[in-house]
């Protein structure tokens, strides 16, 4: 049974890869490297069923709310929700077109997405506010964030950090995307943010650090914060590749801003094919 | 005519009905008042205090409203609405254009209610800058009764608000306010002949005071109160202006930037109306000078005297 699960979660990211870099072709304002990081996250989250979810009521109550605060990285959810049912797959080849539903920023109020996210350091602050009503409302959901790790630069992240544990906001789960790379350099000659996990455990948060393109780590941890009967916030700090999946962007400390063209795409997705 | 603290007034109200109505919460960027200590003790739960923390403060606030809770975020008026200003443009502004949310901003300490504390406690900018933004609507009482009035308002109208409440108690305006006022946003409260006062929030006190002065020496000036900033009822307020020759807005706020006097600007330009406008109020610097409100009034050129003299210059 798990063996299946991980296997389509295999399958399925590979999938999101190739789809990712065909939005990529058709949008090359995009920025592929930071979608290339947090695929398995994604695919971990909707396929595994980590997240409670409807996609033909997404105001169910009952739902858990997922906020992707490094909003660049959420182009590879595109194809998932419409795999899922959130909106009609023929969206996907009209992103940033005209009047397109779907723009290079992906946020509220494309179905599946919570609110208006664009502008880094507002993701945590939100989940904070409606993990608090959930708990008011007594509805059980959790609240799932994802960040980019340069995007915890923003000194309004810390804010809410230190909010959430001392509320207790046990039903908030935040998964840093540790790709190690901002928009130009890499974090370490930024301002090094290590060691990371240990920061959130000195602000009283579970924490917890895993390979983020393991996709059995990845289920088994989240899983396991779902489940957790603790008092605590918790942290998934995810190592991931900046740009995983394609030899030009890994490990290229610019890759924030690169893009790929037409015919380094068609390259790249008949290799991923073999 | 009581006097009283805006503040107090409000929050007052606010504990009243979060009695019965157990939408409410109230965030505090641990600023306090007297009136606000009964409500810390009583509602644990839908009271918090998240810090000297304004972006947190904004964004719990949308986090509750995005679940359907009424939002009250209070804090110092200058840092509400300026180190959190992103936040507010984001989470107020432009999730109000696709989302309906109930979030008011609860700013005290309007223009230089601070007076001692200086020019970083000094709220000279807010007006210009909450008007830029699409959706919020702006609320800048002169007394306590139109803050009372602010209170349903705010629970029923599910849109981002800005109210910006002054830091020092304040004798009471108006004597009763109706439904009616609130849509019309302003009030005429006295009538004139050539010349014309426009003001808000406490400088509609000064207004008043210098126009019952002229009334001894047999002059009638108009006193017009807008405390609806946001939007403006355009048509209604050109209609009670446009037969003065002199229109001086005054505002403790800096001018030909977007406040008060911009607001009527606007009005008599779109209307090619030639009513000549006089700005008083800070003129592209801040008040660095150490004093009461009244003495950097009389430096400035905002006191009773200053208006009274204007006022003599027109006719």
């Amino acid at each position: 049974m798990a063996r299946n699960l991980f296997l389509l979660f295999k399958t399925k990211s590979s999938w999101v890869r190739k789809e990712t870099l065909k939005i990529h072709r058709i949008a090359p304002e995009t920025r592929i490297a930071s979608c290339l990081s947090d695929i398995e996250i994604f695919v971990v989250l909707y396929y595994g069923r980590i997240l409670n979810f409807d996609s033909h009521n997404t105001k169910w109550k009952e739902r858990d709310r997922f906020i992707v605060s490094k909003s660049h990285g959420g182009i590879s959810l595109y194809p998932i929700l419409s795999d899922l049912g959130f909106f009609d797959k023929e969206e996907l080849g009209r992103v940033c077109k005209y009047n397109s539903m779907l723009g290079s920023l992906p946020s509220y109020p494309i179905p599946g997405f919570e609110t208006i996210t664009g502008s880094l350091g507002h993701g945590v602050g939100v989940a904070c506010g409606i993990a608090l009503a959930l708990k008011k409302k007594k509805i059980g959901s959790k609240v799932f964030v994802l960040v980019g790790d340069g995007e915890l630069y923003e000194g309004s992240n810390w804010e809410a950090i230190m909010f959430a544990s001392h509320h207790h906001l046990d039903n908030l789960i935040l998964i840093v995307d540790r790709n190690k790379i901002s928009m130009l350099d890499y974090c370490k000659n930024i301002i090094d943010l290590e060691p990371l996990d240990i920061k959130f455990k000195a602000f009283n948060w579970k924490a917890k650090v895993v390979n983020g393109h393991n996709v059995k780590e990845l289920y088994y941890a989240l899983k396991g914060f779902k489940e957790d009967k603790g008092y605590q916030p918790k942290v998934l700090i995810a190592h991931t590749i900046k740009g995983k999946g394609v030899p030009e962007l890994e490990n290229d400390p610019l890759c924030h801003i690169r893009s790929l063209t037409k015919e380094e795409i068609d390259k790249i997705i008949m290799k991923l094919d073999d | 005519m009581q006097i009283k603290s805006m503040r107090d007034v409000f929050i007052e109200n606010i504990y009243n009905r979060m009695h019965n109505n157990k939408n409410i919460f109230f965030l505090s960027g641990d600023f306090g008042s007297p009136a606000l200590d009964r409500m810390r003790h009583k509602f644990k739960d839908r009271f918090i205090n998240v810090g000297i923390a304004e972006q947190n403060l904004i964004n719990v606030s949308t986090g509750l409203a995005l679940e359907g809770f009424i939002v009250y975020a209070y804090a110092i008026a200058p840092f509400l609405t300026m180190r959190a200003y992103e936040q507010i443009k984001l989470n107020l502004s432009l999730l109000s254009q696709v989302k309906e949310i109930n979030i008011n901003l609860i700013g005290v300490g309007a223009g230089l209610s601070y007076d001692l504390s200086g020019a970083t406690h000094h709220c000279l900018e807010d007006i210009s800058i909450m008007r830029v933004l699409p959706q919020v609507i702006i609320f800048s009482p002169s007394d306590w009764l139109l803050v009372k009035g602010f209170v349903d308002y705010s629970i029923k109208i599910k849109k981002p608000k800005y109210l910006r409440l002054d830091g020092k108690p304040l004798c009471q305006i108006y004597s009763s306010i109706k439904t009616y006022d609130f849509k019309k946003g302003f009030c005429e409260i006295m009538k004139g002949e050539k010349v014309c006062i426009i003001a808000t929030g406490y400088m509609t006190h000064a207004a008043l005071k210098a126009a019952k002065e002229l009334t001894k020496d047999n002059i009638d000036i108009g006193v017009v109160d807008i405390f609806l900033l946001k939007p403006i009822n355009v048509k209604s307020l050109y209609n009670t202006i446009k037969d003065y020759k002199y229109i001086i807005t005054i505002e403790e706020g800096f001018i030909n930037k977007g406040g008060l006097d911009t607001i009527i600007a606007n009005i008599l330009t779109n209307n090619k109306e030639h009513i000549q406008l006089i700005r008083m109020g800070f003129d592209d610097t801040y008040v660095l000078e150490v004093g009461n409100r009244d003495c950097l009034h009389k430096q400035y050129g905002l006191d009773e005297e200053s208006i009274i003299n204007i006022v003599y210059q027109c006719i």
